[in-house]
C-alpha cells in the first residue's frame, strides 16, 4: 500500500511547467511541453491532426511527388526481376554496390527510433515521449526500405524464402555460419519486434481515437485495432511492465542489428572491411543519422501540423545534442581508420587502402564524407546552431549525405581494388540504380504520409503524463524546479 | 479472450475529475471494505493500482518473457546445429559441424525474438484483450475515460455490494457523476 498524503487535494506546484527561474541557466527554462496544456488539450491536438475533417492541400502535393518516386522504385523491381541484376552497375570486382549501401543507410536510419522510444524510456528521458511514435514509425518504414535491397539483390527475389529455416523438399538449409544468415535472424528479429513496439505503444491511443471517432466507420476501424482498450487500472499495470521489458529487449537488439550489418564487412578478409572496429562504429554511425532523419522529418512536421507546443526546441536542442555525441564518435574512428592501417597493422594492403581512400579514384567522396561527417556536428557545439531551424535541417540532410557516403566509401572502395591490380575495377551506377534508391526515399515519404495522415503521431497518453496535473498531490516525485535542478 | 462473468448488473461508476481525486476515492473505496472493483484511467497512475492491491511490475509478463526468452534462446541453438550438423552437414576443410561461437548472433536474435513477442502477446493476453464488448462501455460519459476523465467502478461480484449502499457511497467521494454500469 502507498503512503502517499492523498487527502492533501492541492494541484502541483506549476513552477516546473517551463516557468523562469532566476539563477538557473536558461536553456533550462524551455519546457518539454509547452506551459498551459490540459489532459483534454493534448488529445484533442493530437487526435485532430487526423479526426478533423479536410486533408490539407500541401499533404496532397507530397503524396504525389512521393508515391510517384515509390513508382519508379515498382519499375526498376519490375525491370530487375525481368532481366537480374545486371541492370545494375554492380561488376566484379565491386559485386556490392549501392544495394548493400542503400541496405546499410536504411537500417541505420531506423536506429534513432528505437534508440530513443527504449534506450532513452529506460533511461526516463521525458523529452523522448513528444518524438518516440514519430521515430518508431520512421524505423519501421525504414527497415522495409532496406529490407527491399538484400532480397532483389538475390536477382531471385522469389525464392527469398530460402534465407529462412524452413523445411523444404530439398533437404537444404541455411548456412548458419555465414553472416548473411545472422543479417536475416536480426533483420527479421528487428523488424517484428519494432512492429510489435509500436503497435503496443499505439493501442491506448488508438482507443482515445476511436472514442472521439465522429463517424461509424472511423469508430470501427480504429475500435477493431484498439482491441477494446478501456484504459483499466490492472491493464496499465501489466502494459506499463510489458512495455519496459520490450524497451529492455530492444536495447541489445538494436545494438546487435547494426554489428550483425557490420559483421559482413568484418568476416570477409578484403582489407577495409576485416576490421574489429566496426561493429560499434557502425552502431554509432546508425544513431548519427537516424537521428539526423528524425530531425529531417520532425521540422517540417511538427510546422505542418501545428505541433510546435509538443516538439519544443528542447526536443530539437536534444537531438542537435545526440547527433553532436554519435558525430564526435564517428569522427573518432575517421581518425583512427587511418591510423590502424597505414601505422599500427603494418599490413601493406591495408596500407594501400588507405592512400586509396584519400587520394585514388574515389578520392571525392572520402573527402566529401569528412565534410559532411565530421565537420558539420562541429558547427552543433554553438546553442544559438542549435536552435536555429533552418540551418540545423540543413545540418541534418548533410550528414545523412554523409553518413550515405560512408557506407559507399566502406564497400565500393574496399572491394574496388584489392590484393591483385589484375583484379581492379570500377563502379559506376547506372539509371536503375538512382531509380531504386530515390524510389525507397519515395516509398518512405509515402508511407510517412500516409501514417500521419491515419494514426497519432504523438503519443497521447504518454504525453499526459508528463503534464504536472498528472502527478498527484502529497507524491514524493512532487518536488520544486529548484530542487530537481539541484539534485 | 476471458469472459466477463453476467450479472443483470455490473457494478456502480463514478467520474473524477483529476489524479489527486481518483486517488483519494480509491483510496476511501477500499478503506471502505469494497475490494473488487476498477478504475479506468487515460493514463497509467501507479498510486491507483497500489489502492487496488496492484503493485508495480508484480504480474506475471516479466515471467511469460523469460520462459518465451529461454524457449527462444533453446531453439535458435538447437536448430543451428540440428541444420549444420545432422539435417544439412557441410564438410568445409574438416571443420567440425557444430562451431558454437558461430551460432550465437542467431541464438542471441531469436532470443530477443520470442522473448518480445511472449512479452507483448502474453500482456495482451492476460488483460483478455482483444474484447470488444465490455459493460463499462455502457456508460455514456466513458467515452472520456481515454481523454481527460477518471472512472472508478466498485462492481456487483463485491461480497459488500448494495446497489444503492455503494452509490450513496461514491457519491460522499467528491464524484462528479455515479451511475449504474448495467452487464
Amino acid at each position: 500500500m502507498s503512503s502517499y498524503a492523498t487527502d492533501v487535494l492541492e494541484p502541483r506546484p506549476a513552477a516546473t511547467n517551463g516557468k523562469a527561474v532566476p539563477g538557473i541557466h536558461p536553456l533550462l527554462d524551455v519546457p518539454v511541453i509547452a506551459p498551459g496544456h490540459t489532459f483534454e488539450s493534448i488529445t484533442e491536438k493530437i487526435s485532430n491532426v487526423v479526426l478533423r475533417p479536410g486533408t490539407p492541400r500541401w499533404w496532397f502535393g507530397t503524396l504525389l511527388i512521393a508515391s510517384a518516386f515509390a513508382m519508379g522504385l515498382l519499375f526498376a523491381l519490375t525491370v530487375l526481376v525481368f532481366k537480374g541484376i545486371g541492370i545494375w552497375g554492380n561488376n566484379q570486382p565491386v559485386g556490392w554496390a549501392w544495394d548493400i549501401t542503400n541496405f546499410v543507410w536504411w537500417i541505420g536510419i531506423g536506429h534513432a527510433g528505437t534508440l530513443i522510444s527504449a534506450i532513452l524510456l529506460l533511461l526516463k528521458q521525458e523529452w523522448r515521449t513528444s518524438i518516440s511514435r514519430f521515430s518508431e514509425t520512421m524505423t519501421i518504414f525504414a527497415v522495409m526500405c532496406a529490407g527491399i535491397f538484400p532480397v532483389f539483390h538475390t536477382g531471385r527475389p522469389w525464392l527469398a524464402y530460402w534465407l529462412f529455416p524452413l523445411p523444404n523438399t530439398m533437404g537444404v538449409w541455411p548456412q548458419f555460419k555465414s553472416p548473411l544468415v545472422w543479417d536475416v535472424f536480426a533483420v527479421s528479429t528487428y523488424f517484428t519486434l519494432s512492429v510489435v513496439f509500436w503497435y503496443i505503444g499505439l493501442v491506448p491511443d488508438l482507443a482515445t481515437m476511436r472514442d472521439r471517432a465522429k463517424s461509424t466507420f472511423v469508430k470501427r476501424f480504429y475500435g477493431l485495432l484498439s482491441m477494446g482498450w478501456r484504459g483499466s487500472t490492472r491493464h496499465w499495470s501489466r502494459y506499463e511492465t510489458a512495455c519496459l521489458l520490450l524497451a529492455g529487449l530492444c536495447t541489445p537488439l538494436v545494438v546487435s542489428v547494426h554489428s550483425v550489418v557490420s559483421m559482413d564487412f568484418a568476416i570477409g578478409i578484403i582489407p577495409g572491411w576485416h576490421t574489429t572496429i566496426f561493429p560499434p562504429y557502425f552502431v554509432a554511425g546508425a544513431v548519427y543519422s537516424g537521428f539526423a532523419m528524425v530531425l529531417t522529418l520532425a521540422i517540417p512536421a511538427r510546422k505542418l501540423f501545428g505541433l510546435e507546443d509538443f516538439i519544443t526546441m528542447k526536443h530539437i536542442d536534444n537531438m542537435g545534442k545526440v547527433m553532436l555525441a554519435t558525430g564526435l564518435i564517428v569522427g573518432y574512428a575517421y581518425t583512427f581508420e587511418p591510423f590502424f592501417g597505414l601505422v599500427y597493422s603494418g599490413n601493406r594492403y591495408e596500407k594501400f587502402l588507405i592512400l586509396n581512400r584519400m587520394f585514388g579514384p574515389y578520392a571525392p567522396f572520402y573527402w566529401t564524407l569528412v565534410l559532411c561527417n565530421v565537420v558539420t556536428p562541429q558547427f552543433l557545439w554553438w546553442r544559438k546552431i542549435r536552435s536555429n531551424i533552418p540551418l540545423l535541417f540543413v545540418l541534418a540532410i548533410v550528414v545523412n549525405i554523409g553518413m550515405w557516403l560512408e557506407r559507399f566509401v566502406i564497400i565500393a572502395i574496399s572491394l574496388h581494388r584489392d590484393f591483385l591490380p589484375s583484379s581492379w575495377g570500377y563502379f559506376k551506377p547506372t539509371i536503375y540504380d538512382v531509380m531504386t534508391f530515390v524510389g525507397t526515399l519515395g516509398l518512405f515519404l509515402t508511407l510517412m504520409l500516409l501514417f500521419m495522415r491515419a494514426m497519432p503521431i504523438i503519443p497521447m497518453f504518454e504525453l499526459k503524463t508528463s503534464l504536472p496535473q498528472a502527478i498527484p498531490a502529497g507524491h514524493p516525485e512532487v518536488g520544486t524546479f529548484e530542487e530537481e535542478v539541484a539534485s | 479472450m476471458k469472459q466477463v462473468k453476467s450479472y443483470p448488473v455490473y457494478g456502480v461508476m463514478a467520474e473524477y475529475d483529476s489524479t489527486t481525486e481518483i486517488i483519494a476515492a480509491t483510496r476511501k473505496a477500499f478503506d471502505a471494505g469494497y475490494r473488487v472493483m476498477d478504475a479506468f484511467t487515460p493514463f497509467p497512475i501507479e498510486a491507483v493500482s497500489e489502492m487496488i492491491g496492484f503493485q508495480r511490475h508484480h504480474n506475471k509478463v516479466p515471467f511469460a518473457t523469460l520462459i518465451g526468452g529461454l524457449l527462444g534462446g533453446i531453439g535458435g541453438f538447437s536448430l543451428a546445429c540440428l541444420a549444420s550438423a545432422v539435417w544439412y552437414p557441410l564438410n568445409i576443410a574438416g571443420r567440425p559441424f557444430i562451431t558454437w561461437p558461430m551460432y550465437i548472433p542467431v541464438t542471441f536474435e531469436s532470443t530477443i525474438l520470442i522473448a518480445g513477442l511472449s512479452c507483448g502477446i502474453g500482456m495482451l493476453a492476460m488483460n483478455g484483450l482483444p474484447q470488444p464488448y465490455h459493460p463499462v462501455f455502457n456508460v455514456p460519459s466513458f467515452s472520456l475515460a481515454t481523454n481527460n476523465r477518471f472512472f472508478l467502478c466498485i462492481e456487483a461480484r463485491d461480497p459488500n455490494y448494495d446497489e444503492s449502499a455503494v452509490t450513496d457511497f461514491l457519491r460522499t467521494t467528491g464524484a462528479r457523476e455515479v451511475v449504474r454500469v448495467d452487464g
